[in-house]
């Protein structure tokens, strides 16, 4: 395959004498949905944190486009082409869609330090690039707070199209939403991947990642517990791994055997 | 907001609609139409002018309206709503970024001082005092800003500090220096008319004089009308306001000033400086008072270590009057130009319809109380669409 267009080679974080993640390597490809997947606690979070520049590796390397970066800020990791969809959705519910989706962006009407924005222009190119991604708004002016969970991940998967992302991360982006909802954001992943882009879905829910992902990583305990592609592994299998594997199952026979002890009495 | 953006949006767009929805909540059925009526009621500022029109009548049916709404009366509130708002605006500003200024009335006493002090033991210009003020609330505001993002601590209880610091450097200096707490006579032999007239002038005098002349309003029996012209406070005010009315909603300033009361985190991650921001929100509401604090120098020819003394609280409640949540995010600065001018005329009104003043803050407490409820409603019930502009 072609360059990854972002790539983790050994990359730790400690936190202390904490070993939040250790040794991680990964290789994300444009036009690929690369699913990380990984119980509570595997070390997801930290990870977001890595690739969206709110942490820096205690060591190893990040690279975009095969070149070595340090990602700063999220802002620096946008910049570089790495933007972010935070599980807490990343925007200001009092602010309208349009502002939500230019902050920090802002178009002006000039270069002069107090020079208006482009407010007309703001309003077209926000409605333009959600419908490039099948998004339709009632009225960019409303504020974001109106918008249901799905909606918002809509805007800011737009948002980070539109702003030139080369990689999106999406962290959780389906967790707070409901069936319906998270398929229309599912859609938008699929939308994102056609469009080259490379996609990096975070989820411990298998039934949402399993069906749009090309790839997995399984992360457990802050390890990589190795990366599949989709047609070498089954859905079960994938469970089996990021729990734990044998741990599950001795808990499964655990609970059977519980229930078992309540059942009998009554029967 | 143009309104055939709102025509396109009830148009479905031909292609595209793979991702849609689908089924009956297609993009027109959801979006309700709304009067014109509907949507200034959702503005910000529509709780407070609808206050200050209910406030105007009142008084209008009390005894001492003619008074009051006389030219005399009106510049009379009027420049007691300028001397707030010039502070209130500024205030709200940084309230909406999601901190609190409590020392705005320390630093009016404050500027004061330096501005005596400067003129009358160091033979310091006028121009040259009131630059020094200004000079000493930057380095306050900056200072405050600078606790405030480095250590995460509420503003509340920082500026809290300063509200003592500032007021007891007001007193001990002074003291120390002059032995008293008041300095007068700081505009004695000094000619400064020039910078005097920029902070107590009157603006349109000749029109005023014409008018007198001409026996439309009411004059002295040298023929100077009672009213000059109109005061420069009221100018600083109008000024101020409209200022700052285009920075919030017009420039990248005021989206960077609403995200960063709205949600910081969020904002930081979008790459809006947001400690920057509020540093420079801290200096704006120290020179706010310090403009007030030369206005009210100029006007009186004295400082005195009192003065200011509870102008935070009086700045906040305008604010909230206005409209702007004391939870940050959300609000406007002409919402707050409606809140001064009901606390003005509130203020002169009980004074002229006779009613003992000391009745003046039951009522600010009862008018507090209702802004907040409203406040709250309007959060709630008229944050969709239009509310956020």
């Amino acid at each position: 395959m072609s360059v990854p267009a972002m790539e983790l080679r050994g990359v730790s974080v400690n936190f202390g004498s904490v070993k939040a993640l250790q040794d991680i390597d990964i290789k994300v490809y444009p036009g690929e949905v690369h699913s990380l997947l990984g119980d509570n606690g595997a070390g997801k979070s930290t990870l977001i944190k890595v690739l969206s520049g709110v942490h820096r590796p205690s060591s190893g390397q990040i690279l975009v486009d095969g070149k070595p970066v340090t990602l700063r800020s999220p802002r620096d990791a946008q910049d570089k082409g790495v933007a972010t969809v935070f599980q807490d959705l990343g925007m200001i519910s009092m602010m309208s869609i349009t502002r939500n989706f230019f902050l920090g962006r802002e178009p002006t009407r000039s270069r002069l330090p107090f020079s208006r924005m482009d407010k007309e222009a703001a309003n077209r190119i926000a409605r333009q690039a959600m419908a490039d991604i099948g998004i339709d708004i009632r009225d960019p002016t409303q504020a974001v707070g109106t918008l249901s969970g799905g909606e918002r991940q809509s805007v800011a998967i737009a948002r980070a199209v539109h702003f030139g992302a080369r990689v999106l991360i999406l962290d959780e982006p389906t967790s707070a939403l409901g069936v319906h909802q998270a398929a229309v954001v599912l859609k938008h992943i699929i939308e994102a991947r056609m469009r080259g882009l490379a996609v990096i879905f975070i989820s411990h829910n298998i039934h949402h990642a399993y069906p749009v992902a090309d790839t997995f990583t399984l992360l457990n305990r802050g390890r990589n517990r190795g990366t599949y592609a989709k047609a070498d592994i089954t859905r079960d299998e994938v469970i089996s791994i990021m729990s734990g594997g044998e741990d599950l199952k001795a808990l499964e026979a655990d609970i059977e055997r519980l229930l078992a002890s309540i059942r009998q009495p009554v029967a | 907001m143009a309104v055939d953006d709102k025509m396109t949006s009830m148009q479905s767009p031909a292609d595209r609609l793979a991702i849609r929805r689908k089924g009956g909540d297609a993009p027109d059925e959801r979006l309700a139409a709304t009067s014109g009526l509907v949507q200034m009621l959702r503005r910000p500022e529509a709780g407070a002018a609808a206050g200050l029109v209910a406030t105007m009548i009142i008084f209008a049916l009390l005894p001492g309206a003619a008074n009051l709404y006389s030219l005399q009366g009106s510049m009379t509130f009027l420049t007691l709503s300028a001397e707030l708002g010039i502070i209130a605006t500024a205030a709200a500003l940084l309230i909406i970024a999601g901190e609190f200024d409590l020392s705005v009335g320390s630093m009016i006493g404050f500027a004061g001082i330096v501005i005596g002090l400067t003129v009358r033991e160091l033979h310091f210009p006028l121009w040259g005092g009131i630059a020094t003020a200004f000079a000493a609330a930057i380095l306050t505001g900056y200072l405050n800003g600078l606790i405030v993002v480095k250590t995460r601590l509420p503003s509340f209880i920082v500026t809290l500090a300063s509200l003592f610091i500032l007021r007891g450097l007001s007193i001990g200096i002074t003291r120390a220096v002059t032995g008293r707490t008041q300095i007068p006579y700081i505009l004695d032999g000094i000619p400064d008319p020039g910078t005097a007239a920029i902070f107590n002038g009157h603006l349109l005098t000749g029109l005023f004089q014409w008018m007198g002349t001409a026996g439309w309003i009411a004059t002295r029996s040298d023929g100077t009308p009672f009213v000059a012209g109109i005061p420069m406070s009221i100018v600083w005010w109008l000024v101020l306001t409209a200022l700052a009315g285009y920075v919030l909603t017009q420039t990248r300033y005021g989206n960077w000033i609403f995200a960063t009361g709205g949600d910081a985190t969020v904002a930081r991650n979008v790459g809006v400086p947001v400690d920057k921001v509020k540093i420079w929100l801290f200096i704006y509401t120290a020179c706010a008072a310090t403009l007030l604090a030369a206005i009210q120098v100029v006007e009186a020819g004295s400082a005195d270590t009192t003065r200011g003394l509870l102008k935070e609280f009086e700045a906040i409640i305008a604010a909230v009057i206005g409209g702007v949540l004391l939870t940050g995010g959300y609000g406007t600065v002409y919402g707050v130009m409606f809140g001064a001018l009901i606390f003005g005329l509130v203020q002169m009104g009980i004074f002229y319809t006779g009613i003992d003043t000391d009745w003046f803050k039951v009522f600010l407490g009862l008018v507090i109380l209702v802004a907040v409820l409203v406040n709250n409603y309007i959060r709630t019930k008229a944050i969709g669409r239009g509310a956020s502009r």
